[in-house]
């Protein structure tokens, strides 16, 4: 295919004293064009974005204002985690806020494990407050951790004060700037 | 001892053919990739373990950026209920727009609202040039009572009637929860509750139940 038939004529003897023209070659050597092909092909591939964006679905409950309407859980099976500044995140369990502990987006899947693990799962709730330092980042990697660790009821709540208080005053002893 | 003769064989290979195979390869990879469209705000997004491609048609789009602005747009398909949008902003604001503003919104692709009521009608009025240059304030929205796109929201909601609504948060990694609290308030005063998060997808981490999960039912990611 790269070479052309250059013989021409065929068999066509010349006189003695007619020179021979040099019959160059037209093989080209196709190596570094197909070096340079190939490295185009990996260079578009390295730079294409090959992912589309996916898009992670959420569902709201709705707001209901009567006490008696809201769903009812069992405290002991709950599992609360606080969302601070700096990436960090402040967990307790059950109903009482000070036992608060802080740790990190790694970290929390153990904890989060470890309490599903001790609690009956039809009872299990974890309750996600990110406060207003918490980054949207934060908040959706949060959600999606719910989704690795297979949490069947978890819900966004807005903080209290007393709660919000209560980290600052953690973040302020931890040195959390 | 006769030596068997073996004959020579000359080591170049035709390179032709595997030119020929490298090129179709690249023309292929440049004619399939998809450009992205320019885009006037640069958001990041947050990572998720999410499968499921993000929607393209009938989208209502929240964009967050990095500083926690609000910015409304519709996917550029659903030219129809863009106007129905921009009328029902119109009467229900008193603000006055006129035929070319409105049209500014309903028929440029990507556009995008990031302004409150009061400055609505001066930014429709610049064009594609003068609008590159200012700095957009954002739809308010942390402030409860007053949160523009709980009117943007009940717009689109009326305008996409009957039809699929396609609820997409865009958010940027750095933008602060308030702004994301913010437009999940104005999300619930319309009922929608359902809406989705644009992220880039990441694997499943490894030993985790969802992980465990998947190899049963040999999926990947997740499809919620």
């Amino acid at each position: 295919m790269a070479e052309m038939d250059t013989s021409g004529g065929g068999g066509h003897k010349k006189g003695p004293g007619v020179k021979k023209g040099k019959k160059l070659s037209t093989r080209i050597d196709l190596t570094p064009m197909v070096d340079l092909g190939f490295l185009l092909i990996t260079f578009f591939i390295f730079t294409t974005t090959m992912s589309q964006p996916t898009a992670m679905r959420l569902f709201l409950p709705k707001d209901v204002d009567k006490p008696e309407e809201q769903n009812k859980v069992k405290s002991s099976a709950v599992l609360t985690i606080m969302l601070g500044k700096n990436d960090l995140v402040y967990y307790y369990e059950g109903d009482d806020p000070t036992k608060l502990q802080s740790s990190n987006y790694k970290a929390i899947r153990d904890v989060i494990i470890d309490k599903k693990k001790r609690t009956d799962p039809k009872d299990f709730v974890v309750v996600l407050k990110p406060t207003q330092d918490a980054s949207y980042k934060n908040t959706v990697n949060i959600l999606d951790e719910m989704t690795i660790d297979a949490v069947k009821r978890y819900a966004m709540v807005d903080i209290s004060a007393p709660e919000y208080q209560l980290i600052t005053a953690t973040e302020a002893a931890n040195g959390v700037k | 001892m006769p030596k068997v003769k073996l004959p020579r064989k000359s080591t170049a290979i035709d390179m032709t053919a595997m030119c020929d195979v490298a090129f179709l390869l690249l023309s292929f990879f440049i004619l399939v990739a998809k450009f992205k469209p320019p885009e006037n705000l640069t958001v990041t997004t947050p990572t998720s373990v999410s499968t499921k491609v993000a929607p393209e048609k009938d989208v209502v789009m929240i964009t967050i950026d990095k500083e926690g602005k609000v910015y409304f747009s519709v996917s550029d398909v659903n030219k129809s209920q863009k106007t129905e949008i921009i009328n029902s902003i119109n009467s229900a604001k008193n603000l006055g727009l006129t035929d070319p503003e409105k049209a500014s919104f309903a028929n440029n692709p990507a556009s995008y609202i990031g302004t409150p009521f009061s400055q609505l009608k001066s930014y429709l009025s610049k064009d594609a040039e003068e609008l590159k240059k200012i700095v957009l304030p954002g739809i308010p929205v942390k402030d409860s009572t007053n949160n523009e796109l709980i009117e943007w929201m009940r717009a689109a909601a009326s305008a996409f009637q009957g039809g699929k609504m396609n609820i997409v948060v865009r958010g940027d990694d750095a933008a602060k929860y308030p702004s994301f609290q913010g437009v999940i308030n104005a999300f619930k005063k319309n009922d929608q509750m359902k809406f989705q998060i644009v992220t880039n997808p990441v694997a499943v981490p490894k030993g985790t139940e969802l992980f465990k999960i998947n190899e049963a039912t040999g999926t990947k990611g997740s499809t919620e």
